[in-house]
């Protein structure tokens, strides 16, 4: 979830009313926003640096940090969420945003050119007339646009925004993709003239910059904006020029989106001239641009107009569930910024509702619905419910089954602990080396899955057996008194290429324990119903060979002709922490791991301990089920099988 | 004395010799003595357990009296027999009448040094030249003096004193501790047997009915029990888990960590530029390098057969299914991403099928219930889900934040179920977890609209905490999955690290999960009541 900072008081301003902090919070948690934290700017530039906490003067304007939801992008500002409160709190008319009229002759003029399709192919503009900034609007335009570009933008590749001071430049403007070679200007915040190729290099060491230089730096020709005197506007994703720059004093902002996605694109450019249309002499009113592709198809920018969506009033209220007047939804929507409209054809009320440039979360019915409940209030559908008793069928009179492998995996559990086991609980996320060079196992990778991005080594893979999360858990807890009796039942993740995600995950059982515990395995093949060994039918254990145990002294379960598990005595090599402990601790002179593969979850059921509940029901008890059924609300719904 | 057996007497013997007969025959002729004078030779901490002994059967009473004693070191021990260095020093250069300070050394030793110094600050000798002359005829040696009264009475009375010789090394002090014994209200000139526990034979023989039963210690620990334990994380996962049986809810199939983006975002409406699918936010995996198109899961559709069998039998459903049509469901969701569809405009814009295919670990379990709805789609009726499995996000970690946590998952489908029914559902739902009243916010979650962050006042902590996320699931993802207009689905989420930090009152979520935790705090602790807090 983004989060915006903003004055507390110059918040407060706009709101055109002051709140305690408690009210304040109260209002954010009844909209959908959060204030998550209460600082000042140089509380902020104190944690930045590490200094210890000061006493703050009383003086320092104080920050508040609100979150807001990721879909609401008109809310990344102060302005944005100043405005949608105030209309929330009916202190303000929904806004009625429109495009200048003039003429096409008099528009602005972008012409496309064709070498930008194969590198940033969409632009989309548009002006903001007599605009007049004081130092906090400044800001926040300028803050605005960093939201956007960390958001919607996913920094910059999909959007980036350029504004300028239009009266330092003369129109008719082109977007243009040139050899790198032939772009040449001096950008923000520099003095000094720049080739592009050599800019990119630049920036390589500017720690804000250097993340955008991918976007482009492959492709042989930048993105580039020009105007009639081949003044350089930007170099988008990366850089405006600073000849261009807007000040506190400019007063005619062109701004100019660039884009590989126009969805993304319409909806920056909405937000921006939206949001800061307010501060211009004409408020709401934008003046569009003509945006000419070089096949001769022109388009105007922005595209302010409203999208209406039909939405039937007992769509809202039946899936709320308080019955509401349409006059009612009508005005509730209204807090929302959404204007809405009563339809009446023949019995069923029908809400228009306008979703206004700034909305671009409405996708769907559903979304208007939710306004009206937010507006509504959320708790007091709540209360409302609770009071009434909620409608969800309860009860059935079927047996409802565990999932087997689950059941199977808890019975396993709790005879591991009667057989005064300890269950623990590790990672499945593990480092390549601790699955299986500390096993003494090479990797020959065909077993384990490889993640991509892991942060660090700890993530490297997906664990394919319990047993370093078991020695591990020993290693941390040398100074338990002994011995030490641990398990884990868990699942494990293995290569599979019969799965559509190449991998499966079946459920393990390992154990640890100073003694030896080959009776354990005994004992947990009695649960699961297994006789004793020595028939070939169920189980046997013989000689194995694995790098983990020693030689010698390790055995394969082996559950009709298929291997289901391992046990045996940890190799001297497999954990350096472990030889420790044998040498630290005279009692302790062999230890045994032992662990179960999938299979044995598997068992039929025939064996298996998991509940077999008979089904069907019988004709005496019919009656009963009728009536049950009936409770629930399934009158009409149920047939009964022979 | 754990393990202890039948009737026998509780002797305390140091090899030949028995402390607690000693005493009790002192005591039988003097009414009260200080031990450190009546067994100078036995070590304090015997008579320490000889006296508890007899003490906790009442047949002495006794106090403690702790004195410092001072004792000479071997220095100390040397001044006392040949003088003090300084005096050493001064007897040497008096002897010679004038000594050269180069012969000093061999004169007198390693008192040298230390003496020189000591005799010239107390002007015994002086300088004459490079040769030391004595100053005086005859001196009194303090040193000796004292340390000699040091070793007569094992004290000293100037503490300034008794500091510079500490300093000096020439004297330690040492602890003594020292008792007063006399008579207890049951003194006897013998111990009598006491008899730890009843056996079988006391029993036969009808010795019980005179027996000496000895009372319980009832300060001291109870053995140890040889008991195994559950992890408390996983306890709190059964007590979830029998919630939901109870409420009527089945279980999800969720073996799958490894998961696609299709199933994990795509079927939920998550489009392809979410946030949530950065590499900052998702593992995604490099081995398997590409998934294939979903398909039929034959093993995860049997236990959803077998779970599932009663309630198609009150629903009338127990028509063999068609074989699902997972390619009609690729192009619903293709659609409603790229064009918009089933009442949507959509997100509009160009649509990956090889985004689709990338491997992730599963973020959510909800990529496990989109199969399952998929799966309902087929023969639609209310029905009710459940699951509680690891997910895992690649997030910084921090002491409440791990990259893998338990997710608590339930989803409520029911035709013409409203937001009021599934928040009243939830308050239903936490009063179980011993927490009520329950505060709704509004939240975004491009699966579910409306979306609510669940508050739920703590009764234990006495505050409000967030308990969970909810919401109706939007069409977007439902309609693709063919399900029917009017069945809505409620879907609300947990973790389980969260109560159960809460309920062991764990601060650092690594000494709860992971191969760091303590075995002695999953041994210790209590059962899950979580209605008691």
């Amino acid at each position: 979830m983004p989060t915006v900072s903003v004055g507390r008081d110059r918040l407060f301003a706009a709101l055109g009313e002051t709140y305690t902090q408690e009210e304040f919070e109260d209002l954010c948690f009844r909209f959908g926003i959060e204030l998550d934290d209460v600082t000042t700017e140089k509380a902020i530039i104190r944690k930045e640096k590490h200094l210890e906490e000061e006493e703050g003067d009383e003086d320092e304007e104080v920050i508040y940090k609100i979150e807001v939801p990721a879909n609401r992008y008109d809310l990344l500002c102060l302005e944005g969420i100043a405005q949608a409160l105030r209309v929330f709190n009916w202190k303000q008319e929904i806004p009625a945003y429109k495009v200048a009229n003039i003429s096409r002759e008099s528009m602005i003029k972008m012409h496309v050119k064709p070498e930008t399709s194969s590198i940033r192919p969409y632009v989309v503009c548009a002006v903001l007339r007599g605009i007049t900034f004081d130092e906090g609007s400044y800001n926040s335009f300028i803050d605005l646009q960093d939201k956007l570009h960390q958001n919607i933008c996913r920094r910059r590749t999909l959007v980036a925004i350029g504004t300028h001071d239009l009266d330092t430049l003369h129109c008719p403007f082109t977007y243009e993709a040139l050899p790198p070679s032939n772009i040449n200007f001096v950008p923000l915040k520099q003095v000094k003239n720049f080739r592009a190729d050599e800019l990119m290099e630049f920036y390589k060491s500017d720690l804000k910059l250097k993340k955008f230089l991918h976007i482009i730096e492959n492709s042989p020709v930048y993105p580039v904006i020009y105007d009639r005197d081949r003044t350089v506007l930007s170099l988008p994703p990366i850089i405006n020029s600073a000849h261009s720059a807007i000040t506190l004093k400019t007063k005619n902002v062109f701004i100019e989106c660039t884009a590989t996605d126009l969805t993304k694109a319409k909806i920056v450019l909405n937000t921006v001239v939206t949001t800061f249309s307010e501060y211009c002499e004409r408020k709401c009113e934008i003046e569009p641009v003509e945006v000419i592709y070089s096949d001769g198809k022109s388009y105007t920018y922005p595209e302010l107009s409203v999208y209406n969506m039909e939405v039937s009033l007992s769509y809202i209220t039946g899936a709320i569930g308080v019955p509401l007047e349409a006059e009612e939804v009508t005005n509730l929507l209204n807090r929302m910024q959404l204007h809405a409209q009563q339809s009446v054809s023949g019995d069923s009320s029908t809400i228009n509702v306008s979703v206004p440039p700034t909305r671009s979360d409405v996708l769907h019915p559903c979304d208007v619905m939710e306004d009206v409940a937010i507006a509504y209030g959320y708790n007091n559908i709540k209360d409302i419910a609770v009071a009434k008793g909620y409608n969800i069928s309860k009860g059935r009179a079927v047996s409802l089954k565990p999932l087997r492998l689950e059941e199977f995996s808890h019975l396993i559990r709790l005879e591991m602990a009667m057989c005064g086991f300890t269950e623990v609980l590790s990672f499945i996320l593990c480092s390549l080396g601790d699955n299986f060079a500390m096993l003494n196992h090479e990797d020959d990778g065909s077993t384990a899955v490889i993640i991509e991005n892991p942060r660090s080594s700890e993530n490297e893979t997906a664990r394919t057996s319990l047993m370093s999360g078991i020695l591990k858990t020993v290693g941390q807890n040398k100074a338990h008194p002994k011995p030490i009796k641990i398990f884990e039942v868990g699942d494990v993740v293995l290569l599979d290429e019969t799965k559509d995600v190449g991998a499966t995950n079946p459920f393990y059982l390992s154990s640890y324990d100073l003694q030896i515990i080959h009776g354990l395995v005994e004992r947990i093949m009695q649960v699961i119903g297994l006789v004793p060994p020595d028939d070939s039918t169920t189980y046997y254990l013989k000689p194995s060979n694995e790098p983990e145990f020693l030689r010698g002294t390790q055995a394969s379960i082996v559950y009709k002709g298929k291997q289901i598990g391992t046990s045996g005595i940890v190799h001297p090599e497999v954990l350096p922490s472990m030889v420790s402990l044998l040498v630290d601790s005279s009692k302790v002179s062999i230890e045994w791991v032992s662990s179960l593969t999938p299979e044995l979850a598997m068992v039929p059921s025939d064996v298996s301990p998991v509940f077999v509940v008979r089904q069907g029901t019988s004709s005496a008890l019919l009656p009963m089920l009728t009536h049950l059924a009936t409770l629930n609300g399934y009158e009409g719904h149920h047939h009964w099988h022979p | 004395m754990p393990g202890t057996r039948g009737p026998v007497p509780v002797p305390l013997q140091d090899g030949t010799r028995d402390v607690t007969q000693q005493i009790l025959d002192r005591l039988d002729s003097k009414a009260s003595f200080l031990t450190s004078t009546e067994f100078p030779d036995i070590p304090q901490n015997e008579i320490k357990a000889a006296l508890d002994r007899l003490a906790s059967r009442a047949m002495v009473q006794y106090t403690t009296q702790d004195s410092e004693r001072l004792s000479l070191t071997p220095e100390g021990s040397t001044i006392v027999n040949e003088g003090s260095h300084e005096y050493k020093v001064w007897d040497a250069v008096h002897k010679a009448g004038k000594l050269e300070m180069k012969d000093l050394l061999s004169a007198v030793g390693d008192s040298a040094k230390v003496g020189q110094g000591n005799a010239m600050k107390n002007k015994w000798i002086k300088k004459d030249g490079s040769a030391l002359v004595p100053a005086v005829d005859s001196v009194e040696d303090a040193t000796r003096i004292q340390l000699q009264q040091v070793q007569d009475t094992q004290a000293l009375k100037d503490p300034k004193l008794q500091a510079d010789y500490k300093k000096r090394k020439l004297i330690v002090a040492t602890k003594v501790i020292t008792y007063t014994v006399e008579k207890g209200p049951k003194y006897a000139k013998e111990i009598p047997v006491e008899v730890t526990d009843l056996t079988a034979d006391m029993l036969a023989s009808g010795e019980w009915k005179t027996a000496n039963f000895k009372p319980y210690n009832f300060k001291s620990l109870g053995a140890t029990q040889n008991a195994g334990a559950l992890h408390p994380l996983n306890k709190v996962r059964k007590e979830f888990r029998d919630i939901f049986f109870n409420l009527g809810f089945i279980e999800m199939p969720t073996s799958r960590y490894v998961e696609t983006g299709f199933w994990n975002f795509d079927s939920l409406y998550v489009p392809q530029q979410h946030p949530a699918r950065d590499l900052q936010d998702t593992f995604y995996i490099s081995d398997p390098a590409v998934a294939d198109k979903p398909r039929a899961d034959p093993e995860a559709e049997a236990q959803m057969d077998i779970m599932e069998a009663g309630i198609n039998k009150l629903h009338g459903t127990t028509k063999p299914k068609e074989p699902r049509d997972y390619e009609a469901y690729w192009e619903n969701i293709r659609k409603v991403h790229e064009n918009g569809a089933f009442g949507s405009i959509g997100y509009r814009y160009p649509w990956s099928e090889k985004e689709c295919l990338r491997l992730v670990l599963r973020t959510h379990t909800t990529a496990n219930t989109s199969w399952v709805l998929h799966r309902l789609a087929q023969d639609p009726r209310p029905a009710k889900y459940f699951s509680i499995d690891r997910v895992f996000r690649n997030e910084t970690v921090d002491a409440t934040h791990l990259a893998e946590f338990h997710q608590v998952e339930g989803v409520i489908a029911e035709p013409n179920l409203t937001l009021g029914d599934g928040m009243g559902f939830l308050e239903y739902f936490y009063a179980q977890l011993g927490i009520g009243n329950l505060r709704f916010k509004p939240a975004y979650n491009p699966y579910t609209e409306p979306s609510m962050e669940i508050f739920g006042y703590h009764i234990g902590l006495k505050k409000w905490i967030e308990i969970g996320n909810s919401g109706v699931f939007r069409p977007e993802m439902l309609e693709p999955l063919g399900l029917p207009k009017d069945l809505r689905v409620f879907g609300f989420g947990l973790s389980v690290e969260r109560p159960t930090m809460i309920k062991y009152k764990v601060d650092n979520i690594r000494d709860l999960v992971g191969h760091k935790v303590s075995l002695d705090f999953i041994e210790s602790n209590a059962a899950v009541r979580l209605d008691k807090n």
